[in-house]
């Protein structure tokens, strides 16, 4: 039975109904940050609280990754099968811009400030047949 | 105490199948001391860096083994400038009074890639292709394009002085101008920036000799004097590679605050400097790091590249050894180079790429990953 499994524990909720990506917010500066981090990179507290992020941003820049990085890349293409990717960072309103990959590779339907959605998605198969889920930000509707 | 450059020494930088990284930093290493008109022995420590090539130290193996206290520096694209200023602090606070600063390197050919666990990042990072310091370069100049009016013209522009500066130098790696059109046109590595205005890892190897300003001129009839060597790291809420994450609020990087330290330092700012090495990693980079470094306020790049004031000739002359786009990157000696071409400039000694106008103070700037700057200010 293959299961469909987070490539990361603790990057986003999991399994649930509407997943979301997790922040850890400093209860002393109020400053959030992605992926969860123990500690505050602003003022060194150590006191964070765990929030869900919000689940639409505004792209704030991005660029099409157009050739196939090395290792540790790991997407299950080789280079014949390589598919030109966009990363982005996506700005999210009172939380903090996460950099992620863009469903969109396009440059044409690319451009800074555009609506776009946080989805969860397959990102590769591994041995066991399981399915590898990752985060994509996709333009909005 | 002050710090002179009495001996400087290059290894050519591009690919040399027949010496090892080591061998390159061996042979620069000799060089400078040849320039010092001093021998291995004279010299009472050394700071060095490779980031592919082997431990820095090795070098005991090819001069001699001394005894010297000899430290290797490991500190991304800004090894050389952290063994520069390491050697600036240690004649400075009396300990030693001359020393070598050696780098060198050897890649395989392509794009680094980088281990994310090395800089504390989960596995995934690096999984699903966020780990590359291209597409943060393109996405910084991309954001920096939007909110400062830089055409992809200019972009080119950069890329085609650089060749045309490599071409003047000896040592560079790429001796022949390329077209600006060929240089737009050329295969899209990662929007906006194409395969020609990315500079790719290689090979060389830089040493220097440094001494006791007031011994200086004892060994060197036109020393050149060090009037500051600052390296900074990112504060919070500066736009850096590698991140998962960046702030809402930015706040200035680690270019600024080092080029501010050590401009306050030098008593000096950037309207007196006459010559400047500007880490070009690509050609985004050299115009953002124009205006970090103070040299012109956001977006006035377009109009002083558009009008020729970075070339060799202009008013603002910018990695006139054609930088990294010209000579590739070999991690370990790539900051020490920028040194290297400053002191040529300062001793008039650049031959085709010398400035004119006798410059008298020079600039050198890196920038390496995950957000760390080194500045050094050079006076004659
Ligand atoms: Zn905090």
């Amino acid at each position: 039975m293959s299961k469909r499994v987070p490539i990361a524990e603790g990057l986003f909720t999991w399994p649930a109904e509407r997943p979301a990506l997790l922040g850890s917010r400093c209860n002393n500066c109020g400053i959030a940050s992605f992926p969860v981090a123990e500690s505050c990179m602003a003022c060194s507290g150590q006191d964070v609280t765990i929030e869900e992020l919000p689940s639409r941003g505004t792209l704030w820049t991005w660029t099409i990754q157009q050739f196939m990085p090395k290792s540790p890349y790991n997407s299950g293409e080789t280079p014949e099968t390589f598919r030109p990717y966009g990363v982005g960072y996506l700005e999210l309103p009172g939380g903090v811009r996460v950099e992620g990959r863009l469903t969109e590779n396009d440059p044409e339907k690319l451009h800074i400030g555009m609506e776009m959605d946080v989805v969860f998605d397959t990102w590769r198969t591994d041995s066991n047949g399981d399915e590898i889920i990752g985060f994509f930000f996709q333009p909005s509707n | 105490m002050d710090v002179a450059i009495i001996g400087i020494g290059i290894h050519p930088f591009g690919r040399t199948p027949a010496r090892s990284g080591l061998q390159q930093g061996a042979y620069a290493a000799r060089l400078a001391l040849q320039d010092a008109g001093i021998e291995w022995r004279d010299i009472e420590f050394a700071f060095g860096g490779s980031a592919s090539a082997g431990n820095a130290d090795a070098l005991g193996n090819e001069l001699g083994l001394t005894g010297i206290p000899f430290i290797n520096v490991a500190n991304g694209c800004a090894t050389g400038g952290s063994s520069l200023m390491t050697a600036y602090n240690a004649i400075r606070s009396g300990a030693h009074d001359i020393g070598l600063v050696a780098g060198f390197d050897k890649h395989d050919r392509g794009a680094f890639n980088a281990d994310p666990k090395a800089l504390g990042l989960g596995e995934w990072y690096g999984e699903m292709g966020l780990m590359m310091t291209t597409q943060f370069f393109a996405m910084k100049i991309q954001k920096y394009m939007h909110d400062h009016g830089i055409s992809k013209d200019t972009l080119a522009r950069v890329a085609h002085k650089a060749f045309i500066n490599g071409s003047l130098n000896p040592n560079a790696w790429r001796r022949s101008p390329v077209a600006l059109e060929e240089i737009a046109s050329s295969t899209m590595v990662s929007d906006p920036l194409t395969k020609y205005m990315f500079c790719s890892p290689s090979e060389g190897g830089v040493a220097l000799v440094l001494c006791r300003a007031d011994k200086a001129k004892s060994y060197c009839a036109r020393p050149v004097y060090l009037k500051s060597a600052v390296l900074k790291s990112r504060r919070y809420g500066s736009f850096e590679v590698f991140a998962p994450s960046q702030a809402l609020q930015q706040v200035a990087g680690p270019t600024v605050d080092a080029s501010r330290a050590a401009f306050e330092m030098a008593g000096v700012g950037p309207k007196d400097i006459d010559v400047s090495q500007l880490q070009d990693t690509e050609s985004g980079a050299e115009i953002m790091h124009m205006a970090e470094n103070g040299f012109c306020e956001h977006g006035e790049q377009e109009q002083l590249i558009q009008s020729g004031a970075t070339q060799l000739g202009g008013s603002m002359p910018i990695n006139t050894d054609g930088g990294c786009l010209a000579n590739g990157e070999p991690i370990g000696a790539s900051g020490l180079r920028q040194v290297y071409e400053n002191v040529l400039q300062l001793r008039g000694a650049a031959g085709d790429h010398q400035v004119p106008g006798n410059p008298r103070l020079a600039y050198s700037h890196v920038y390496g990953a995950p957000g760390i700057s080194a500045v050094t200010i050079l006076q004659r």
